[in-house]
């Protein structure tokens, strides 16, 4: 689901005197269905790079990412935007919304982009933020307020009330106390069995140890010269 | 699927000034493009030319009609194109002033435009406007009050009541949340998203707020001495600027 080959990334700092980074050469990966793969390797190896190159808000200078079938390279906007809505799921580690949207509304929006009912869609919403420990009250408040943890779950709950084919995940057990880690990592599991290919960054060990199938480690594909620069 | 607005080679200049030069995108239906820059970098000139206020020296401005599929909007008969000003298309001034009639009724600044595409049943025409002030949090006991009596925010929102009455397809917008402070900006960003993705429209929006881009808009469009220098998908440009312009424009962001 997730094929990548021969891809490199490079940043022109132009206010900066032209400097040029090269952060990433010839990196190669596949993910399959139903499989999570992590990404492992030390700050600054390119794993949200490569992360953020796969979601398309980096853009694929050299070689190729394939997601579900769709070209990244050279994409236009339009094809990024359809693939997001229904087919490639994101986690990110921090949540960025409209303030004034309700937590409840934040989690649904997925789904009612997609077309579903609106109250089907909060009624999805309000199971997942029941499983994941956020307190009714605080639902119809806007996560703007909330704590780092209680944010990351409302994160959580939006990036999994879609059953996504492709899902990439960016950390998401940080700032999570034990019974909400182990929920997160049975959502996890729960995507796998769906059939979702799964690509992830978890700095947890024994969080990546209990859902992914295997590991890639970053620093092969780190240019020999410039390293983290 | 067809394009909803395709412009090719947009070009406008004032004597030897460049308003704005060779701009070329296609807008999708549903689909919400910004134009960032900073002033005087054309936003606003191409915004114009784009709904018909400015008359470009060349290029072409394609428009998907209902009647005749796609139709250079430049070369219709101005009856014709006020027709889809008044219909298919909208205008959100910055300014509430230039685009609402500040001695007429709420109701009847809403009504109006109803009226001006063949509206004529009273009763018919006060429900519609009551529902469009409710659908953007205007007060429905407030509907015989002027504009004047409104405070910024809410003028603000009955202009887009104003504009959203007729079932527009396309919506153009000149730094709709300018000049309002924070909190309203915030709760009229929401609205607007809500009205956007509910009615599927397609939207135009020229800001300088890379904020409200970021919310607000699928795509992005960024200019500099009247030339488009980038362009792509908001979040690739706003996080992977690639040309010096936009990464200047990016980094210089005071971060709150």
């Amino acid at each position: 689901m997730i094929e990548i080959a021969d891809v490199g990334k490079r940043f022109v700092l132009h206010n900066q005197g032209g400097a040029i980074l090269d952060v990433m050469h010839a990196a190669c990966l596949n993910v399959r269905a139903g499989e999570c793969v992590a990404l492992v390797g030390a700050s600054g190896a390119g794993k949200s790079t490569l992360m953020r190159m796969i979601w398309g808000n980096y853009r694929c200078d050299q070689g190729s990412i394939r997601v579900a079938g769709v070209e990244l390279c050279g994409a236009q906007a339009r094809d990024v935007l359809a693939l997001r809505r229904s087919r490639l799921g994101y986690v990110s580690q921090f949540l960025r919304v409209i303030p004034r949207v309700p937590a409840l509304n934040v989690v649904a929006e997925p789904l009612v982009v997609q077309g579903v009912d609106e109250d089907h869609a909060r009624a999805q919403a309000a199971a997942l933020l029941t499983r994941l420990n956020i307190p009714q009250r605080l639902w119809a408040l806007s996560p703007t307020t909330f704590s780092g943890g209680e944010q990351q779950r409302v994160n959580i709950a939006r990036g999994f009330i879609h059953p996504w084919p492709v899902m990439l995940l960016d950390e998401p057990t940080a700032s999570l106390d034990a019974v909400n880690r182990a929920v997160v990592l049975d959502l996890i599991r729960e995507a796998k069995t769906h059939g979702a290919a799964i690509l992830g960054i978890f700095h947890d060990a024994a969080a990546r140890d209990a859902v992914c199938d295997r590991e890639v480690d970053m620093a092969q594909f780190t240019p020999a010269a410039a390293g983290a620069a | 699927m067809t394009p909803l607005l395709q412009v090719e080679g947009l070009s406008k200049h004032y004597g030897n000034f460049l308003g704005c030069g060779d701009v070329s995108f296609t807008l999708w239906p549903g689909e919400v493009m910004g134009i960032v820059g900073e002033s005087g970098s054309g936003k606003s000139t191409l915004l114009n030319c784009l709904a018909g206020h400015l008359t470009p020296d060349a290029g072409r401005v394609l428009f998907d009609t209902r009647e005749q599929g796609l139709r250079d909007t430049l070369a219709m008969a101005e009856s014709e194109r006020r027709w889809l000003a008044r219909t298919d298309w909208a205008f959100v001034h910055q300014n509430p002033r230039d685009g609402l009639r500040m001695n007429v009724s709420a109701g009847g600044n809403v009504g109006e435009r109803l009226m001006a595409v063949g509206a004529r049943h009273y009763g018919n025409i006060r429900s519609q406007a009551t529902d469009w002030l409710d659908r953007v949090e205007i007060d429905t006991g407030r509907i015989d009050d002027r504009p004047r009596a409104f405070s910024g925010g809410m003028q603000q929102r009955l202009q887009i009541a104003r504009n959203l009455v007729t079932g527009p397809r396309l919506v153009f917008m000149d730094e709709p949340t300018g000049g309002l402070d924070v909190s309203v900006q915030a709760r009229l960003l929401d609205l607007m998203r809500g009205l956007v993705r509910r009615l599927g429209l397609s939207a135009v929006i020229v800001t300088h707020d890379l904020a409200v881009v970021r919310l607000l808009a699928d795509r992005l469009m960024v200019m500099k001495d009247g030339r488009v220098v980038e362009d792509g998908l908001t979040d690739q440009v706003l996080d992977d600027p690639q040309h010096a312009y936009t990464q200047l424009l990016v980094s210089s962001v005071l971060q709150v």
